[in-house]
């Protein structure tokens, strides 16, 4: 293992990462829900009366973040995506799966759920992370992609 | 009111949400990537973007346990299962490779359909296929 250090940005993932957990805890204190972004997104899929809005308020706030971003902050969002379309639609597809088979994803498991020291969401924190290790090792290292 | 407070405050905490992933680099596909690469150039940076969030979020979720209800109504759900179950070790994996493969897990590929990104919304569209085939032939997280 070799610390790419040009790429490593300790201060903005740092900082990045305590708004994360504000709006997280703001999510629970203010709307009493676990801030999953899967679960909310999965939700539209099979609408209950009276939470299509606030599922569909919340995703419109990720959507537009990028845009109100740049415009206040000047925040300029890097989106570099290299896979190609047949590994974005697999990719897709396994992390909808995965994520509601599996109760939660990044968000849910390994930012709440790791704050309120569920020991599903440690056990499943450690499950996404070792297949992501993994399968990165695997595409990169062994097949050489 | 009070319900409209509530879905613009939904929609507040949306976009700080989405702005601290753009911040943290989590938005970056090839960010992830390059923290799940170990044998490669790796970039430790996301080991800090959890960090931050969780420091914020055990005080969050610390005082949010002392609360009988949410402030804008209602109770708290918050999930009481403790069981490790198949599904939830399966899913994990599964989706952990999903992650592994693109760079993309759900709440950045919304930031990254909202920067315009065609591959995002690709992904979404696969994710929600994903979504509803596990909610038509396995017991979801919705039961």
């Amino acid at each position: 293992m070799q610390i790419d250090w040009l790429a490593f940005t300790p201060g903005p993932a740092f900082l990045g990462g305590i708004l994360l957990g504000i709006a997280a805890a703001l999510y629970v204190i203010l709307h009493g829900r676990i801030l999953g972004i899967s679960g909310i997104v999965s939700g539209l899929l099979s609408p209950q009366e009276g939470d299509i809005q606030w599922r569909f308020s919340l995703v419109l706030g990720l959507l537009s973040a990028p845009i109100l971003g740049g415009l206040f902050f000047g925040l300029h969002t890097i989106t570099v995506i290299d896979a190609d379309w047949i590994a974005i639609i697999i990719a897709g597809v396994l992390v909808g799966f995965g994520a509601n088979y599996g109760s939660g994803c990044t968000s849910g498991h390994g930012v709440c759920g790791l704050s309120r020291l569920s020991p599903r969401s440690l056990v499943a924190t450690v499950s996404f992370m070792s297949a992501g290790f993994l399968i990165v090792f695997v595409i990169r290292h062994v097949l050489g992609l | 009111m009070r319900r409209h407070f509530s879905f613009f405050s939904q929609y507040l905490i949306g976009v700080l949400f989405g702005i601290g992933l753009i911040i943290s680099g989590m938005s970056n596909p090839k960010k992830i990537l390059n923290f799940l690469d170990l044998a490669g150039n790796w970039d430790p940076s996301l080991i800090f973007v959890m960090g931050g969030a969780i420091l914020v979020g055990l005080a969050g979720f610390y005082l949010a346990s002392k609360r009988s209800e949410a402030f804008f109504g209602g109770a708290l759900h918050i999930p009481t299962r403790r069981d490790i179950s198949k599904p939830l070790i399966i899913g994990s994996l599964i989706f952990g490779a999903g992650w592994g493969i693109a760079g993309f897990c759900p709440g950045p590929a919304i930031v990254g359909l909202g920067a315009g990104h065609l591959k995002a919304l690709v992904f979404i569209l696969a994710m929600l296929a994903g979504m509803a085939i596990c909610n038509r032939f396995f017991t979801g997280h919705k039961k």
